[in-house]
């Protein structure tokens, strides 16, 4: 069965363009019901948390967010390196494509952290946290990406400039990510670790990894829609 | 290959030379940022003592960026970029001595002049050779990073404020272990470790950010 997919044939932008419609449908539907059942699990089933309370529910939006946000940037910058050495077009807007998406998503995963760490740690921000810190500098580094394609009239150099920049930014996201973590170790000890949290229910799992596979068609249904406006601005 | 970076180098110097005054603003830039903050938080000196490492790296590394929109613009303006880009000499070569000059005019002079605002904060004397290792090092790679966005926003309107948006977020390691190592000399232990670091960072984006700033120039002029 799956010798018969050409995948090459979906590589030009005309033949997949319905298929990205069909794929967008039918990840929305897939996302809406997993996002259901994924908040009905959170807000419903799962247990209150013994220290926490009620506040750890944000968590199930929280921490979904916070990983898309991470791989969808990953996978932004290989659909920019594939696009760079293969000269493919559809690579180049399925990165343009992601980019909104993987910025909303971080967004999302700091201002949930806001409001969770405010109960819990006292306080909005925490300038000591290395997660804190690197999570809004890859914010930056997606505005920087879509500020940068913006800026750009020709598409075809938008597209290199940005794939350039998208890799400058994965190389150094590690960086980042160790450097600000000396940096906060340093500075103070650890005051909130989320390594060293207590064992979490399994219902709490459930609900998380249902909110994750939600976010992740959402992402799939999303990127898909606006690569499909992409096609119709730049083919047309 | 050798003479044609030589040649690049000697050129941008000379350029720079019959051009004071650019290099004295971003000098200027630097010195007014870091004359600011005691301005804005207020006189007490041991509250300025502490934050001096950050504001002498935060200044520079302003004042690095101010200066990078000038690295390529005006060889674009005026075509010697494109007879660089089909010349003989590989642009990899070509870009890393345009980064090289741009540090001896704009780095530089900021590890000269970085002991007179140490001076300002009262920072103890045994930091200054802490402060001027750590510019030293640290200073070259702020220019290999910002030359790949520089050349990425090659003639684009609004460069500058892009250049700021692309480039600061890429600075981060590099102020983090600069004021890290005053900060742990300040405590009495010893900065080798960010040294170290540093020192890494700059082999690493010594070798890997000419090659990306040729692929950017190639992108820009195409």
């Amino acid at each position: 069965m799956s010798a018969t997919i050409k995948w090459y044939w979906f590589a030009s932008p005309q033949t997949f363009y319905p298929l990205a419609g069909t794929l967008a449908r039918g990840c929305a539907v897939a996302a809406a019901l997993l996002a259901a059942a994924g908040l009905y699990v959170g807000f419903f089933v799962a247990p209150t948390d013994a220290q926490q309370g009620e506040a750890y529910r944000i968590i199930f939006i929280h921490v979904p967010a916070a990983w898309m946000s991470m791989f969808l940037y990953v996978l932004m910058a290989g659909w920019a390196a594939v696009g760079l050495a293969f000269n493919t077009r559809l690579s180049a807007m399925m990165a343009s494509a992601l980019a909104p998406t993987g910025a909303m998503f971080t967004f999302v995963a700091l201002w949930t952290g806001a409001l969770w760490g405010r109960p819990t740690w006292g306080a909005y921000w925490v300038w000591g946290d290395a997660r804190l810190m690197s999570e809004l500098i890859l914010l930056f580094l997606y505005l920087g990406f879509i500020a940068l394609q913006a800026a750009i009239d020709d598409p075809r150099r938008a597209d290199r400039a940005g794939a350039l920049l998208a890799i400058v930014g994965v190389v150094n996201v590690p960086i980042i990510y160790y450097s600000v973590q000396w940096w906060s170790t340093l500075h103070q000890g650890a005051s909130v670790s989320l390594t060293s949290a207590p064992r979490m229910a399994q219902t709490m799992l459930i609900g998380m990894i249902l909110m994750a596979l939600a976010f992740w068609l959402y992402s799939i249904a999303v990127s898909m829609l606006r690569v499909r406006c992409i096609i119709k601005e730049r083919e047309a | 290959m050798i003479a044609a970076a030589r040649c690049i180098v000697a050129r941008d110097l000379l350029l720079a030379l019959r051009r004071r005054s650019d290099v004295a603003t971003a000098l200027l830039f630097f010195v007014i940022v870091a004359s600011l903050f005691p301005l804005g938080i207020g006189a007490e000196p041991n509250l300025l003592r502490s934050i001096a490492p950050g504001v002498i790296w935060v200044a520079a590394l302003l004042s690095s960026m101010l200066s990078l929109s000038r690295l390529f613009a005006a060889d674009h303006a005026d075509g010697t970029l494109e007879q660089m880009l089909l010349g003989a000499a590989p642009l990899g070569v070509v870009a890393a001595a345009k980064v090289l000059a741009h540090w001896l005019v704009s780095g530089l002079p900021l590890v000269a002049i970085a002991p007179l605002i140490a001076l300002q904060y009262d920072l103890p004397a045994p930091l200054y050779g802490t402060l001027a290792l750590s510019l030293l090092l640290g200073t070259p790679v702020l220019s290999l990073i910002g030359a790949i966005g520089a050349a990425l926003t090659l003639g684009l309107r609004g460069g500058g404020v892009l250049l700021s948006l692309l480039v600061l977020p890429l600075y981060v390691p590099v102020l983090i272990l600069g004021a890290g190592s005053l900060d742990m000399a300040a405590a009495g232990l010893a900065p080798q470790g960010q040294f170290l670091l540093l020192g890494a960072l700059l082999v690493v984006s010594a070798a890997f950010a000419p090659w990306g700033i040729a692929a950017a120039l190639r992108i820009s002029t195409e």
